[in-house]
């Protein structure tokens, strides 16, 4: 089985064999009075799985603080990239503590403040970070019961807590929370066994959403420092290029760094630096590219030809099964790299001071850029202070360090702060794609229905949804690494959405062998009852079984169930989706309107991964690195949506980010089988 | 190379000593602190950059300075509009990057057109990206704004 989170296996590297105590002497001092929860070593783990030396964390994170002015802070190592944490991890807070929202301050995402955290990334942040949270407020609201009890020598069972005050019955004024503290220092360590309550299920708006609609926001790429330049890099011609020979001038006012591989300038504004690096000359030595490392139908035959051996697979084969099975198929499906193009490209500022350095970036592993960057200067991390603003998207895309490290590295040359944004083409080029994967299926199926035995091969995409929710008496899932031709890494939903597209689209063309509705097929191979239930949800809302071009597709990832009706037409030979109904069972509904614009959001991008994304490249080179060149969806590309909450409120709350990608590409495609015979195997779905 | 000397931003008129080519979104953003136009893709093709020239959309990205000398520049720093508290009410946005090329956009069709269609909305709004997927929620944003004005 894969793991249910999958760290991701392209990006995570192997943490680094110390980790020191952090000296939180100055940030302890600098809260001043109040209450302090702290999170304890041998409590449960921050968000992601640790491994090894990492298992147990050596130094103690503030957690939540209470002010002696009441304001409540809490510190979390996740990072807001517009999912909406910000606002859930605060009504979380806010619900234990019975206190307004606005009265709660999240700090999010500087390595200096806050506790140790993996990154953002699998979904965790609502079923792993929310509980602590919670626990963190529960334990604060408990230990500010015992002191209005204490203050007022009453029993605590009289006391009640709301709207950020304690009231008792007979004593006249309630209290607020910074009155009971007061100067006094308390700490207390999160309790294991506090009673948390489960969400309250309320749309709460967007924390300091006002600061959007009027560009007040600062996203990394809007910051600036006194002195600051600006960076710019010389970029190799084609992947694996070396730098032969550097020729660069001697401007005034502008630093030029050749080290290795590295070329780059820093300049008093971006004029200046782009001139600049017109004038440095460079020559390159180029790599070879091997034969079939380049976009196309020979792509998968080129990672299939370069998959890793296959070891210590000792299940029972399940070709006799299938060989033994009233109706036999084989499919091969493929999806194509594609780029994760966050509006907001790689960007970060760096600088250096007394031999410390500080960097303001947009990535999702502020600790892991941190690590980055210690490793790349040689200094210990306890010299690094990472920063990340809320910033503008990642969908798994910002996993990595190397815009933070090379405008460290200009700074370091040029003595002052450096900016550095990518341009949108160096985003396309020096980022990181999906996975592009074949999946190879071979199945066999009982006349009556149900499928007797399954055997699939994921090259090269990933193993996240490998294994489905069916019922399939004997199955064999193998996920076969590959070389990759280019960089590849985590995306919205990983491998899940290639795995649910070969198998969603297998089974559909199973219940056609069999002359049997998809959906009564699907329901004849599933005994889960939650698959089951949003299979039913979207299929009722969408009427299913009336009209011309549609599809079904179902699955199950990172704990959440989905399930995805859509309705086609053709026009001028190309797919328009006309209409899509998405039921989501991901446990107790945190705010269920954040949840529904995740969902909607999730649809419209897969539109892209549907229809006409794919990084394109030959040679060493990605032949589409513009929004002209590369097509993502836009406003006339979207159906009618709507959205069915299939709301658990019995079982503890899934994340909701990702899932919600995996159904489309697989309904669509079966859509358009029902709608014209035309049977689609390859993301992007494109008539030929 | 030719310089300009003077731009008019939200209604104040900027020093600003620029070279003529240079585009106007570096101009804003770099000389002016005005951050709120993001770059996105330099080519015109997101819309992220959009500010109002004399009224009608422009993608700074593309524009040079000199062709916004002496016209009226608006920013998203100087709307003041009620499509931005639609934002808000419909939950329009999710990472935020887009949005300010979003409102700008909407602002001018609801300028020019205060009752659009959606074919309309679709259409003017259409070189615009929002890579989050909210593209339903700014179209309801827009026809609330246009239901009550």
């Amino acid at each position: 089985m894969p793991d249910p989170i999958e760290p991701e296996r392209y990006e995570l590297s192997a943490p680094p064999t110390y980790r020191f105590a952090t000296d939180r002497r100055g940030f302890l001092a600098m809260l001043g009075g109040g209450l302090l929860v702290v999170f304890s070593a041998g409590a449960q783990e921050s968000g992601g799985r640790r491994r090894g030396a990492e298992a147990v964390p050596q130094d103690l994170g503030a957690w939540l603080h209470i002010g002696p002015d009441g304001a409540v802070s809490i510190y979390t190592g996740k990072t807001e990239v517009g999912q909406n944490i910000r606002t859930s991890l605060c009504q979380a807070a806010a619900e234990e503590l019975h206190c307004p929202l606005a009265s709660i301050q999240l700090v999010m995402a500087d390595t200096s403040l806050v506790p140790y955290d993996m990154g953002t990334f699998g979904s965790r942040t609502t079923p792993t970070m929310a509980p602590q949270v919670r626990r963190a407020a529960a334990t604060a609201r408990e230990a500010l019961l015992d002191l209005a009890a204490e203050k007022w020598n009453v029993a605590r069972a009289g006391l009640s807590i709301a709207g950020g005050q304690i009231s008792c019955p007979g004593v006249p004024a309630s209290i607020g929370f910074g009155a009971l503290t007061q100067d006094r220092a308390l700490t207390r360590t999160i309790a294991r066994d506090v009673a948390v309550s489960q969400p309250l299920r309320q749309s709460a708006p967007k924390i300091a959403a006002r600061d959007f609609v009027t560009g007040k926001h600062k996203y990394t790429p809007d910051l600036t420092r006194p002195g600051m330049l600006f960076g710019r890099l010389l970029r190799p011609p084609a992947f694996g290029a070396s730098v032969a020979s550097v020729d660069a001038p001697a401007l005034p006012g502008v630093t030029v760094v050749h080290d290795q591989n590295f070329v780059g300038v820093a300049a008093p504004d971006v004029q200046a630096a782009a001139d600049a690096l017109r004038q440095i000359k460079v020559e390159w030595k180029r790599q070879p590219v091997p034969p079939g490392a380049a976009s196309g139908p020979g792509l998968y035959e080129y990672l299939k030809r370069n998959a890793e051996p296959l070891t210590g697979d000792t299940q029972a084969s399940v070709e006799d099964a299938i060989a033994a099975a009233d109706i036999k198929l084989q499919g091969a499906y493929t999806v194509a790299y594609i780029a994760h193009a966050p509006l907001e490209p790689r960007a970060a500022l760096a600088e250096w001071q007394d031999g410390k350095l500080t960097v303001w970036t947009g990535t999702q592993v502020p600790f892991g850029v941190r690590s980055e960057l210690a490793a790349a200067f040689g200094i210990p991390e306890d010299r690094v202070r990472v920063v990340v603003p809320d910033t503008g998207s990642a969908y798994g895309g910002k996993h990595s360090g190397e815009c933070a490290v090379e405008a460290a590295r200009l700074a370091r040359a040029a003595g002052k702060p450096v900016k550095l944004v990518w341009t949108r083409e160096e985003e396309f080029t020096w980022a990181y794609s999906r996975p592009a994967g074949l999946i190879e299926i071979a199945s066999g199926v009982h006349r009556q229905g149900t499928v007797a035995a399954w055997e699939c091969h994921n090259y090269n995409s990933g193993a996240s949804g490998l294994v489905g929710k069916y019922d399939f008496p004997k199955q064999r899932n193998i996920f076969h690494p590959c070389q990759s031709p280019l960089r590849q890494g985590s995306y919205r939903g990983l491998a899940a959405t290639a795995n649910h597209f070969a198998r969603e689209v297998h089974m559909d063309e199973l219940a056609h062998a069999l002359k049997m509705d998809p959906l009564e097929f699907r329901l004849k191979n599933v005994k889960d009852e939650r698959l089951r239930a949003v299979l039913q949800a979207a299929a009722d809302a969408f009427r299913w079984g009336h009209g011309p071009g549609i599809g079904i597709a179902c699955g199950f990832e990172k704990n959440g169930y989905i399930a995805t009706c859509a309705q086609i037409a053709v026009e001028e030979n190309r797919i328009r989706i006309l209409r899509v109904v998405e039921a989501f069972d991901c446990g107790a509904v945190v705010n269920p309107d954040h949840l529904k614009n995740q969902i909607q959001g999730a649809i419209s991008m897969a539109i892209g991964g549907a229809l006409f994304e794919q990084v394109r490249f030959a040679d060493g080179q990605i032949a589409n690195p513009r929004f002209s060149q590369y097509r993502v969806p836009r406003f006339s590309d979207m159906p009618e949506i709507e959205v069915v909450l299939v709301d658990r409120p019995d079982l503890p709350s899934a994340g909701a980010g990702e899932t919600p990608i995996v159904g489309l590409a697989p309904a669509v495609s079966n859509a358009l089988f029902h709608l014209n015979g035309t049977r689609l195997r390859s993301l992007p779905l494109i008539l030929g | 190379m030719p310089k300009v000397a003077e731009l008019t931003v939200n209604g104040i008129r900027r020093p600003i000593d620029a070279d003529s080519e240079l585009p106007l979104l570096t101009v804003l953003r770099d000389r002016l602190d005005l951050t709120g136009a993001k770059y996105g893709c330099g080519e015109g093709q997101c819309g992220a950059c959009t500010v109002l020239l004399d009224g009608q959309p422009v993608r700074s990205c593309m524009l040079p300075v000199r062709a916004a000398a002496g016209k009226q520049i608006t920013t998203i720093e100087g709307i003041h509009h009620p499509l931005q508290d639609a934002f808000l009410n419909e939950g329009a946005m999710q990472c935020g990057y887009c949005t300010s090329g979003m409102i700008v956009s909407g602002v001018a069709l609801l300028r020019k057109t205060p009752h659009p269609s959606r074919a309309e909305i679709v259409r003017h709004m259409n070189g615009n990206i929002c890579r989050c997927g909210t593209y339903l929620r700014i179209i309801a944003a827009i026809q609330k704004t246009a239901q009550h004005a």
